[in-house]
């Protein structure tokens, strides 16, 4: 089981953004995605969990191309991106519920006390703070089983505490045979990582 | 097929949570109709006159009204990434959006349209052709008009292009479903008519979801 | 460095196949149209009802071909763009739109003109002028579309989608139009359909159409020339505001 990337490039608007790049996860790895602002870390990881077609190159999970043969790819992984796909009128668990089902097997509660939601669970989701929704958001991964974990930015409105708590969470992942393949500013502090940086692949 | 009727049920549930989509299409309706007794005076023969048509154009403009957050909610908070890949094809997404969106500010208008209709002066038949015809014609709306929607997503002022692009595609609806109601105040059969309305539903079935995917894909990349 | 930018921008054989075209079409225009005017004011008999306005006929009937041709066209060369992503296709298309809609704009315009004589007003809801003011609004939505996105790739894509929703659609508005107008239609007004054909007047009007249709490649060619260079425009700005 494993994922590849080979020869990746991507254009948006005419303009190319990046090119050759390449990497591959085995389960237990993490593969941080770095690079200055407009490298192309988001559309990469957005390439990786197809919202986005790249200009040439292929991606592989299990050795199928996941744009051709996606059947065994959808629902293998779990995309965060910057918005936090909540709905402000639906409580967290709601929220977490949804999403969980939509995507597999669910285990709401759980989820909940992974991210220590519980006191939180029946409130609206518009009424929470930054730092709480973004872990509404992260509970998602853990809700529903996923062996991949593509993640843009998922420290950003944490405080330390929280970091630390996530940081706990995908070591567990990442123990139990699981992948990520994240982008983030801050240090995650994670041993072992593999460092994929975009400014030396790029133009 | 649960997944389908899970995101209809959640899209109802929100409509109902924030209650104001549901109540703005309605009264923007119920205001559009009540203009025309006033601009064009109230006799009683020129309204019946007009009042299919004036009860259609209101239904097609109230119905605009709400299609461009068919897919823009989503859009905006994130959630369309993760419908798109999930495991349901685009199109069964797209239907169950339109499904939603008919159920949620469509029926409503159907509802509501008999009141307006007497209000009008409209005879009873016509009504039962006017409600008919309604349920019948109104799913093409939301069909056509899930592909513009998908097409106009994530632009400022879409919706001004939106209703550029869709309501000339609106017509030949507009067109038979007023028949429908003529031909009942004229006391001949609607069934002709509403066959037509029927086979452009059909067709927009068709058309409608495959289309509005492939908007979708390409103004999500 | 360019993988792929300067698909759009180097269409050679395009190019040199149309330079060839492009002389022909402008002598083919202004043969045909000078021919084409001279059959329709002088050839062609005077109406028995309607006298000389019924020469408005020779401009009016070929732009509404033309109008009814080109976006059909249009579909077709999406339809060639989405499907083998031919980017010559996408661009063709782009540039026929504005065409299409001056067409049209002059099979309105001549067709009020015409209803004034004939029947003593600028506009009447006849079938196939009310089909052409919807065919206006078509190619508007389409124009604007194209004017709605920032990457022009993902323009081409909407606007092909939208103009095989139109394709399909305009068979159904053309028939909705007219089964409208049957319903409505006082008995006594004459139609558009106006005299019988004969082929005094068959003729001026074929010679016609194919004016038109040799000044729509004409100008279709220099359009399409200038989004090419338009395209190439582009990627060299890009190129030049990566290296400074």
């Amino acid at each position: 089981m494993s994922f590849v990337a080979q020869n990746l490039a991507c254009q948006r608007a005419d303009q190319l953004i990046f090119k050759d790049v390449s990497f591959s996860l085995s389960p237990g790895e993490a593969i941080w995605v770095k690079g200055r602002n407009g490298a192309g870390k988001s559309s990469l990881l957005r390439i990786c969990a197809r919202l986005l077609s790249p200009l040439s190159g292929h991606v592989e999970w299990q050795g199928e191309d996941i744009f051709k043969d996606d059947d065994i790819y959808i629902g293998e992984y779990h995309y965060l991106g910057h918005l936090d796909a909540l709905k402000h009128a639906f409580t967290v668990r709601e929220n977490i519920e949804f999403w969980a089902s939509f995507h597999g097997s669910p285990n709401v509660d759980f989820a909940l006390e992974q991210f220590e939601l519980q006191a939180l669970a029946d409130m609206p989701a518009g009424m929470l703070s930054q730092g709480q929704k973004k872990r509404t958001n992260l509970a998602r991964l853990v809700a529903s089983p996923a062996k991949l974990w593509i993640l843009d930015e998922p420290l950003s409105a944490l405080d330390q505490q929280y970091i630390a708590l996530f940081r706990e969470r995908l070591r567990r992942h990442l123990a139990e045979g699981g992948m990520a393949l994240f982008a983030t500013h801050q240090d995650i502090e994670l041993e072992p990582v593999n460092i994929l940086n975009l400014d030396e692949t790029a133009l | 097929m649960s997944r389908f009727f899970q995101l209809i049920g959640r899209d109802i549930r929100l409509a109902f949570r924030q209650g104001s989509a549901i109540t703005l299409s309605l009264s923007f309706f119920v205001i559009v109709v009540v203009l025309f007794p006033l601009g064009v005076g109230p006799e009683l023969a020129v309204l019946a006159r007009i009042g299919p048509g004036v009860l259609w154009v209101a239904a097609l403009l109230a119905c605009l009204l709400t299609l461009d957050r068919m897919f823009q909610a989503d859009f905006e908070d994130g959630s369309l990434d993760l419908l798109i890949i999930g495991p349901m094809p685009t199109e069964m997404l797209v239907l169950a959006k339109v499904i939603a969106h008919w159920l949620t500010s469509v029926l409503p208008l159907i509802v509501i349209a008999p009141v307006l209709g007497l209000s009008l002066n409209l005879p009873g038949d016509s009504i039962v052709a006017l409600t008919g015809a309604l349920l019948v014609g109104t799913p093409t709306l939301s069909l056509i008009g899930a592909v513009g929607a998908a097409l106009t997503v994530g632009m400022r002022r879409g919706g001004v292009l939106l209703s550029l692009l869709i309501l000339p595609l609106y017509i030949p609806v507009l067109i038979f479903g007023v028949a429908a109601v003529d031909a009942s105040i004229a006391q001949l059969s609607a069934a002709p008519h509403l066959l037509l309305l029927g086979g452009v539903s059909l067709g927009a079935l068709v058309v409608g979801p495959l289309a509005a995917a492939a908007g979708l894909r390409l103004s999500l990349s | 460095m360019a993988i792929d930018l300067h698909k759009y921008a180097n269409p050679k054989r395009f190019l040199a196949i149309t330079s060839a075209i492009y002389p022909w079409s402008v002598w083919l225009t202004v043969i045909l149209l000078l021919g084409g005017l001279y059959l329709s004011l002088f050839v062609a008999p005077p109406d028995y009802q309607q006298g000389d306005t019924v020469r408005i006929m020779f401009v009016h009937v070929p732009a509404a071909w033309m109008a009814l041709m080109i976006y059909t066209l249009m579909a077709v060369s999406s339809a060639v763009g989405l499907i083998w992503k031919h980017p010559v296709a996408d661009l063709t298309a782009k540039a026929a739109a504005p065409i299409g809609a001056c067409f049209t704009f002059l099979a309105l315009v001549t067709g009020s003109l015409w209803g004034q004589p004939m029947w003593g007003t600028f506009w009447v809801w006849d079938a196939r002028l009310t089909s052409m003011l919807i065919l206006l609004f078509l190619y508007l939505g389409y124009m604007a579309i194209w004017e709605s996105f920032d990457d022009p790739a993902k323009a081409a894509k909407a606007a092909a989608i939208l103009a095989l929703v139109g394709v399909i659609n305009i068979p159904i508005i053309r028939f909705s139009v007219d089964w409208w107008n049957t319903l409505h239609q006082p008995a006594s007004v004459a139609t558009m359909d106006g005299p019988k054909i004969h082929t005094t007047i068959l003729i001026p009007l074929l010679v016609m159409g194919l004016a038109y249709t040799a000044f729509f490649v004409m100008v279709l060619i220099i359009r399409v020339k200038a989004e090419i260079l338009k395209r190439r425009l582009r990627v060299l700005q890009i190129a030049e505001l990566r290296e400074s």
